[in-house]
């Protein structure tokens, strides 16, 4: 950690270094594949969606959280680990999951980290239920949902918010409205894209903030937080632009140029290290320095990932349930079984 | 038997497990449709929430995949929910919460948590309810790794199996059967028939092995009575629990007379008589002497008029034709 992020108690520096390094982490997811030489197909990064480091610096110890198929920086910026993260998103025995959930399952019950999620709204009842734990247990921490604007479209969405409405559960619906859903643009698939309505139609505290500005983020998520805290469920939505395509293959044949071009200039990273500079927060060394180091620390984590071995094939077998129960039985074994009597 | 031993409908005793985990497990709570003041559908959970409360008690909206997902994330956080979902029916709303979230989430998560929930339902004919309330579902459950699924017939094996759901790490699919709930029976609290995972053998007899579960258990032991009458001497094997299951000491007894069939009250088609005639085949075919046949529901939507739902499913009489059939090659009359 540079000097000037070890001496900072100034948020907002605080919120930049962490954007950079989530930055800095996706660049390398993508880099990841093409060193590893496999398909890396299913890989969504949040590149764009930096300010959501707001949101995650709102929360704390012993919250926990759910994200969607576009997570690695929120769990990042809760604490995830690189080295693990990118090892896990490659498959490998020394990831998070051992290598058995990969991008769109990573978890860490570690910071809370319920799960990312490969179903568009499938992780949000679980922050419900998570929410509904605290307060049957008397446990004082709230639960996040976090996940993308295409989710605003599910059904489940609808009846997590009225059940969290209904009983008073602390948690936030964190809607992180990049504007796309895959290649569909968001008004192509609401008819009212005012989903903090949404919200408060359902009697959640609905607040809406650009995506951009990772303080404004911070400062709006603190105040949910605080109301979902207290048990009154809250829905904040951030609007940011999702840099690239949906997905690695994904070459954006739904939008042109000049809309990425508009798009991309709303940057938050951008826009914080222009913010502090301007504030005279940070020296532009200073900030050069926090850079360089977050690209050191994303290209070790890259090359002890990739250092990383796939898990034994006898691991197939591990964790379809409980340790002490029974694993399935491998198929050339039930073969063995079969045929063996008869020969 | 015990001295505990009492007389209890299937109802009765569904009730005094869940009222009995509750006591034994305060993380045990019970949540769904009607569960509450209603005292459930099928008043299963009838005056729980006078003795838990409300908080444990949860009655809640009609959104059946959230109550499934709020469930998932509850179970992952330190409780035990026990989500009711009313009907089996109704799993075309719940599957991707069951069957993408709570069977995957310990394997997804290289086993960093389990989701230990049980979902409760019934399931089957018997009420004219017509085609979207009778079905039998479990295949769709048993075919997903990482769900257990339990379907009790008898009355102590309600309360025993339902017990020993609410003690297991994983997600157990607990399915009950409408036409059951005001069977009576023994329920002998200390001492249940079998231990989780194995079938029991509820009627001996050397001829032929009938494999069922659930109501199916009832009406091929009454076809078993039948059959003794007509000189067949039938073995009738009650399966209990689909995941885990234990076949082997029904293969014993295939292998000992070589003649078996499978009765299930789900359609035909799919079905999860196929997985038992395929297993049982694989693991006898040296000592069959006929195929192994599945009796099973008509490959139709449940009719509601009565005649027709009755005649949907197999019947002790049919299921009496086609084992005599199959011992003593005496074709009924029908065929």
């Amino acid at each position: 950690m540079s000097d000037v992020a070890r001496a900072s108690n100034r948020p907002l520096l605080d919120l930049y270094r962490t954007m950079r390094r989530i930055r800095s982490f996706e660049e390398r997811v993508g880099e990841m594949f093409v060193r590893q030489g496999t398909a890396g197909s299913m890989l969504h990064l949040s590149i764009g969606e930096e300010g959501v480091a707001g949101v995650c610096a709102a929360m704390e110890d012993g919250d926990s959280f759910t994200t969607h198929h576009r997570g690695h920086g929120v769990f990042l910026a809760r604490g995830g680990e690189p080295g693990r993260m990118l090892a896990e998103i490659g498959g490998k025995e020394a990831g998070y999951c051992a290598g058995k959930g990969g991008s769109m399952h990573i978890a860490d019950m570690g910071v809370g980290h319920l799960g990312a999620n490969a179903i568009v709204g499938g992780g949000i009842p679980h922050a419900v239920g998570a929410a509904l734990s605290y307060k049957t247990k008397g446990i004082d921490a709230v639960s996040v949902a976090f996940f993308g604007d295409g989710a605003m479209q599910q059904g489940l969405l609808y009846e997590s918010m009225n059940m969290a409405a209904l009983w008073s559960l602390p948690v936030l619906f964190v809607c992180i409205n990049n504007q796309y859903g895959m290649g569909t643009r968001i008004d192509r698939a609401a008819a009212n894209t005012d989903f903090a309505a949404r919200a408060e139609a359902f009697g959640l505290a609905g607040r809406h903030v650009d995506g951009s500005d990772a303080e404004m983020v911070l400062e709006t998520a603190a105040a949910a937080m605080t109301t979902a805290r207290s048990g009154t469920p809250g829905l904040l939505t951030m609007t940011c632009y999702r840099f690239f395509g949906h997905a690695r293959m994904d070459k954006s044949p739904y939008r042109d140029a000049a809309e990425e071009a508009e798009g991309r200039g709303h940057d938050p990273v951008a826009a914080a290290r222009a913010r502090l500079l301007d504030r005279s927060e940070a020296r532009e060394a200073d900030l050069d320095a926090l850079d360089a180091e977050a690209a050191q620390e994303m290209d070790a984590a890259l090359d002890w990932a990739l250092a990383q071995t796939q898990p034994p094939g006898a691991a197939m077998f591990d964790h379809v349930y409980a340790p002490d129960e029974p694993p399935p039985q491998p198929l050339r074994d039930r073969l063995s079984d079969v045929l063996r009597e008869y020969r | 038997m015990t001295a505990a031993a009492q007389t209890a409908t299937y109802r009765e005793a569904l009730r005094e497990a869940l009222a009995d985990a509750m006591r034994a497990d305060g993380d045990v709570i019970v949540m769904g449709e009607e569960v509450g003041l209603y005292g459930g559908a099928y008043g299963v959970t009838k005056d729980l929430i006078g003795e838990f409360g409300a908080a444990r008690v949860l009655d809640t909206p009609i959104s059946e995949a959230g109550i499934v997902g709020v469930a998932v994330g509850a179970a992952m956080t330190g409780l035990r929910p026990v989500a009711e979902i009313m009907y089996v029916d109704f799993a075309g709303l719940v599957m991707d919460q069951l069957g993408n979230q709570a069977a995957k989430i310990r394997y997804m998560f290289g086993g960093q948590t389990g989701v230990p929930m049980v979902l409760r339902t019934q399931g089957g004919t018997g009420r004219s309810a017509a085609a979207q309330h009778s079905q039998s579902l479990e295949s769709w459950f048993a075919h997903v790794p990482g769900l257990r699924v339990v379907m009790p017939a008898t009355v102590n094996d309600a309360y025993h199996l339902l017990r020993q759901a609410l003690t297991k790490p994983d997600p157990v699919v607990f399915i009950e059967h409408k036409a059951l709930y005001v069977s009576k029976g023994t329920l002998d609290k200390d001492k249940p028939d079998a231990p989780w995972g194995a079938p029991v053998l509820r009627r001996a007899g050397g001829d032929a092995v009938i494999v069922a579960y659930s109501r199916m258990v009832h009406e091929a032991l009454a076809a078993a009575e039948t059959l003794a009458e007509r000189g067949v001497e039938a073995a009738v094997w009650d399966l209990r629990c689909l995941n885990p299951m234990d076949l082997d000491p029904i293969l014993e007894s295939v292998r000992a007379c070589g003649r078996a069939a499978v009765v299930t009250e789900s359609c035909l088609t799919g079905g999860f008589a196929a997985e038992l005639s395929a297993q049982i085949s694989e693991h006898c075919f040296d000592r069959l002497e006929e195929p192994v046949i599945r009796i099973a529901g008509e490959d139709v939507p449940i009719p509601v008029a009565p005649d027709l739902e009755a005649a949907s499913i197999p019947t002790p009489g049919l299921i009496a034709d086609a084992m005599a059939w199959l011992v003593s090659r005496e074709a009924p009359a029908w065929a």
